[in-house]
């Protein structure tokens, strides 16, 4: 049991560390010193809870990894991130629209997930919910700002929404280990985030004059830890420190 | 952008011996000016300088440090640092709105840093090939930077001497955890001891450069003295860093590449201080002047976030205006 709900956070885990790690490729570069700020603080909420999560797994697992262990010490197929997280920031479209579909899906979810019958569970959700808030907010604003804004932005919207469309369904995934959890009352099931997630950006592209796409071939895998070509190069980046100088400490 | 209504307005004050006497009263009273005050324009030309470079050097100085968040060896430091490199960022805001209550706006300072007409610290001017380095900024060159910026909490513009507070006491915390982080290589295993002294032997004397050139050298340092934009010369600042610095790395067991520095009772009026090797000043001009190893790269870095940004910008101001115009006819609309 602990094994799958162990599992199961890695997998959370492992969409707030690739998620805030690609936030945190911005800074510094932003389209504007006020985004210089904001990406930052949203890669913070979601490394922040991606270490509990790390560390909470790692106790469970009883194995003595701990959260270094486990963010920089796995080989790629050992990663279990959904494959829109993943995905390079593009434009400031793609990083948008990549941050709003992850943050429409993580708001009901964790809502939900603080009802936990896992008390420590509940707590990071009690947190991460809050935050969360935000990270719509400020991603929906922007989208639809883009959308609705000049010729130019309008054309790039719909670009990173046709790109980046396809790695949705996998938000929904169900593994094995979730399902075990979610039996006993101690995950949210993926599934039961859909409609809100749609209704969240079905009201955003209503503002933003985009039209939500019909996928023909969604694209999935990283739950299985089957990921897109840009993963290696992102942990070679990541692991680079601890690769090079091994079993130091920092 | 709060001070928006001051950007270009008339600021011209006819500058009489009476006005430049009963300004330079109130300087010496330890008073504040503040935006709305007249004042002379020397004055003004001096802050908005200053400001504005200090501004620059705060977002300029983002990159080198941001160098290292996507390869920062733990989360714990991973979060540490793009925490400290987001509060430069906020730092670089703060400066910002104050430069414009003197009447200048944040796109014309960007504007002047990207076509070379306004500088920013030569520091940021070295590349960061190590994580080492992200300790000996944080330690060397927050700490430096303190040095300068303390006495700037007292600046006879309210408006900086206000921010500066704020930033002073985030720069003292920033300062604390680069000492950590070279506190933790240096007693680390031999490799990593090794790369902590050869960042501190590569950080050292551009950070003692940090605070301008002698005192004899110096043409801004009389007039602003003066006014009380400055309150010590850039040789008091520097020796106040050397005899903070050294006894804090003999601690951690690493050694300043000055093979002239040594302990002197005599200094400080008696107080003692440490006597330190000569600065190389031919390498501080030629990094001023554009030559040091990343000037490019940074001005470069800057300039494609500010292109690369512009349809962004553009097209949130063509929302705001969307917005703006929607709401009028609606208003018009329900008056009808």
């Amino acid at each position: 049991m602990s094994k799958s709900l162990a599992n199961a956070l890695i997998a959370l885990g492992d969409d707030h560390l690739i998620l805030g790690h690609r936030l945190s490729e911005w800074c510094g570069h932003a389209p504007m010193l006020e985004e210089d700020l904001s990406m930052p603080n949203m890669a913070l909420d979601l490394l922040g809870q991606a270490r509990n999560l790390y560390t909470y797994a790692g106790e469970l697992e009883g194995e003595g990894r701990t959260e270094d262990d486990l963010a920089y010490l796995r080989k790629d197929r050992e990663y279990k991130n959904l494959l829109l997280v993943e995905r390079p920031n593009g434009d400031f479209a793609h990083t948008m629209l990549r941050q709003l579909y992850f943050a429409a899906f993580m708001q009901p979810y964790w809502q939900a997930a603080m009802q936990s019958k896992d008390a420590t569970i509940a707590g990071f959700a009690a947190k991460a919910v809050k935050e969360i808030a935000y990270h719509i907010r400020h991603a929906g604003e922007w989208v639809v700002r883009l959308g609705d804004g000049t010729e130019e932005s309008a054309r790039r919207m719909k670009h990173a929404v046709d790109a980046l469309h396809i790695y949705t369904d996998e938000l929904f995934t169900v593994t094995d280990d979730m399902a075990i959890c979610i039996e006993r009352g101690l995950l949210p099931d993926p599934q039961a985030m859909r409609a809100e997630w749609q209704n969240t950006i079905a009201q955003i592209f209503d503002e933003a004059l985009l039209t939500v796409p019909e996928v023909a071939f969604p694209q999935e895998g990283g739950r299985d830890g089957r990921h897109t070509e840009d993963f290696g190069h992102l942990l070679s980046e990541l692991q680079y420190m601890q690769r090079a100088y091994p079993d130091m400490a920092w | 952008m709060y001070s928006q209504g001051l950007i270009g307005a008339d600021t011209t004050t006819e500058e009489t011996e009476e006005f430049l006497a009963a300004f330079q009263a109130r300087i010496d009273r330890e008073e504040k000016i503040e935006p709305n005050d007249p004042m002379p324009a020397a004055y003004r030309k001096t802050l908005i300088r200053q400001i504005g470079q200090h501004a620059h050097s705060e977002i300029v100085g983002m990159l080198p440090e941001g160098n290292w968040i996507t390869r920062a060896p733990s989360l714990r430091r991973k979060l540490a640092l793009l925490a400290k490199v987001q509060d430069e960022g906020g730092h670089g805001l703060y400066l910002y709105s104050a430069a414009e209550t003197l009447g200048v706006s944040r796109e014309q300072m960007t504007e002047e840093l990207l076509a070379g007409k306004a500088k920013y610290s030569s520091i940021f001017n070295y590349p960061t090939p190590t994580w080492a380095d992200i300790g000996a900024i944080g330690w060397l060159v927050d700490g430096a930077a303190i040095m300068n910026q303390v006495p700037l909490c007292r600046c006879s513009f309210g408006p900086y001497a206000r921010a500066m507070v704020r930033i002073c006491r985030e720069e003292s915390f920033h300062q604390r955890q680069g000492y950590e982080l070279m506190m933790t290589l240096a007693k680390g295993t031999p490799e990593q001891k090794e790369m902590a002294q050869d960042a501190l032997n590569r950080w050292w004397w551009p950070s003692l450069m940090m605070f301008g050139p002698s005192d004899s050298d110096s043409s801004h340092s009389d007039q602003s003295m003066k006014w009380k934009i400055k309150r010590f010369s850039n040789d008091e600042l520097r020796q106040k860093f050397v005899d903070a610095t050294v006894p804090q790395a003999e601690l951690i067991g690493l050694t300043m590449p000055d093979p002239d520095l040594r302990w002197n009772e005599a200094k400080n009026g008696g107080q003692g201080g440490y006597d330190f090797g000569a600065i190389d000043w031919d390498e501080f001009w030629r990094v001023v002047k554009g030559g040091g190893p990343m000037n490019r790269d940074r001005i470069a870095a800057r300039q494609k976030a500010w292109d690369d940004g512009a349809w962004v910008r553009d097209a949130a101001l063509a929302h705001a205006e969307k917005r703006r115009a929607r709401a009028a006819s609606a208003t018009l609309e329900a008056a009808e």
